[in-house]
């Protein structure tokens, strides 16, 4: 800090710490930030984004503001850049972004408004001649939130007020626009019970991957007593998505050969059930291909007559 | 040659978030881009507060950081009601009020 704060006191030209500073954290903060344009992952570009807001956080300390460095650091890296990620969370770790052109030339011509905006930002900062910089290291006097407390508390009392109003209004803003109004009776624990008991829907936890298995992989379904396959031991967001691996997969000298898989279609019954008795779920998700059991049954196997699990057959 | 290195560091950083906003699809990505804008311009607020040897521009910093906070919030929760109604996140898509 000592050797910055002699390196503001240089006037026009910088000095060689802040040289190298500069030259040093620049280009990581501007290749870091391109990834904004050339990143196709939402992930990596709010990853490099982070990095970005750290080399700047680096600036700003070199520039005479450790209390805005460390802020940059709290507020952008931690919780602004925290939200994105838990926001991406939500949406969808692996959504990519689509590169059809819906206005024809538009990514072209937004280029060539970057590059115009940087001629003309190079143009006018070419053109400007700037004082001598005198350094905020007076003012701060060796206690640089201090000096920023004390300015902030007595002229800008009345802009740190309505800021703090802002905060509310956004937080509230927030809490609204999230909120989501509950349109039908939410189910408990009691309700899922009957309706499982009314419906004759399986009463027990569902097998876990592994049992009597010879593979503990959760794609992988486990065998029953009789060495025939429990459907229901394979979560249901890989049936749907079709990643069921067969046993014929990895254990073929357990399996005689005309052993299958068998057909899901059970299982789409207790699933529609399900779906028709908690309304909300159909709302918020999407109906699963239908191609998905075709696609997690090999073509070249035929289907055998085995029930995943006897549903009646709990004491 | 000091305000200037930094001013072209701003100035370059605001170039690629305005090119981000008009080029990117992901409306999230297009608000990583504002992000990255606003710190732009703290940066160059910085630059100019050390030049002029007052406080008042990392104020003004300080400011920026907490309004880009609270737009952060509701943009974001913006996104996350869309993406309950429409199931996407991309810019093309939102145009429930065009039709």
């Amino acid at each position: 800090m000592s050797v910055l704060a002699a390196a503001a006191d240089s006037g026009l030209v910088m000095s060689t710490a802040e040289q190298w500073l500069f030259w040093t954290v620049g280009p990581i903060v501007v290749l870091s930030a391109s990834a904004l344009l050339f990143a196709k992952r939402a992930v990596v570009t709010a990853c490099s984004v982070m990095l970005t807001m750290v080399g700047l956080a680096v600036l700003y300390v070199g520039l005479g503001a450790p209390f805005l460095g460390v802020v940059q650091v709290v507020v952008y890296t931690g919780a602004i850049m925290m939200l994105f990620v838990f926001v991406l969370m939500l949406v969808g770790v692996d959504i990519s972004d689509s590169f059809v052109e819906t206005i024809r030339g538009q990514r072209w011509l937004g280029t060539l408004f970057g590059l115009g905006l940087l001629a003309v930002l190079g143009g006018a900062l070419a053109r400007a001649t700037f004082t001598q910089v005198i350094g905020v290291e007076a003012v701060s006097d060796g206690n640089n939130p201090g000096a920023i407390a004390n300015l902030l508390f007595s002229d800008y009392a009345f802009t740190l007020e309505v800021t703090g109003c802002l905060l509310i209004i956004a937080a509230m803003g927030a809490v609204v626009l999230t909120h989501r109004v509950r349109l039908t009776k939410k189910l408990t624990q009691a309700d899922m019970a009957a309706v499982k008991v009314r419906e004759g829907m399986r009463l027990t936890p569902p097998p876990a991957p592994g049992n009597y298995a010879r593979h503990n992989a959760a794609d992988v379904p486990a065998l029953d007593a009789a060495g025939k396959i429990i459907e229901d031991s394979v979560p249901d967001v890989l049936r749907m998505r079709g990643q069921v691996h067969t046993l014929r997969g990895v254990a073929q000298d357990l399996l005689p050969a005309e052993v299958a898989p068998v057909d899901a279609a059970p299982v789409d019954v207790v699933v529609d059930v399900v779906v028709d008795v908690v309304v909300e779920a159909a709302a918020a998700e999407p109906p699963p291909p239908a191609d998905a059991s075709a696609e997690a049954a090999p073509a070249e196997v035929a289907p055998v007559d085995v029930a995943p699990v006897e549903e009646g057959d709990t004491p | 040659m000091t305000v200037t290195a930094y001013l072209a560091l701003a100035s370059a950083l605001f170039v690629i978030g305005a090119v981000t906003v008009l080029v990117r699809r992901n409306s999230i990505i297009v608000f990583m881009g504002i992000e990255l804008m606003l710190n732009a311009a703290n940066l160059a607020f910085l630059a100019f507060s050390r030049m002029w040897g007052e406080l008042d521009g990392q104020l003004a910093a300080l400011f920026v950081m907490v309004v880009a906070a609270a737009e952060v919030v509701v943009g974001l929760a913006i996104i996350v009601s869309l993406f309950r109604t429409r199931r996407t996140v991309s810019v093309d898509d939102e145009n429930l009020m065009r039709h």
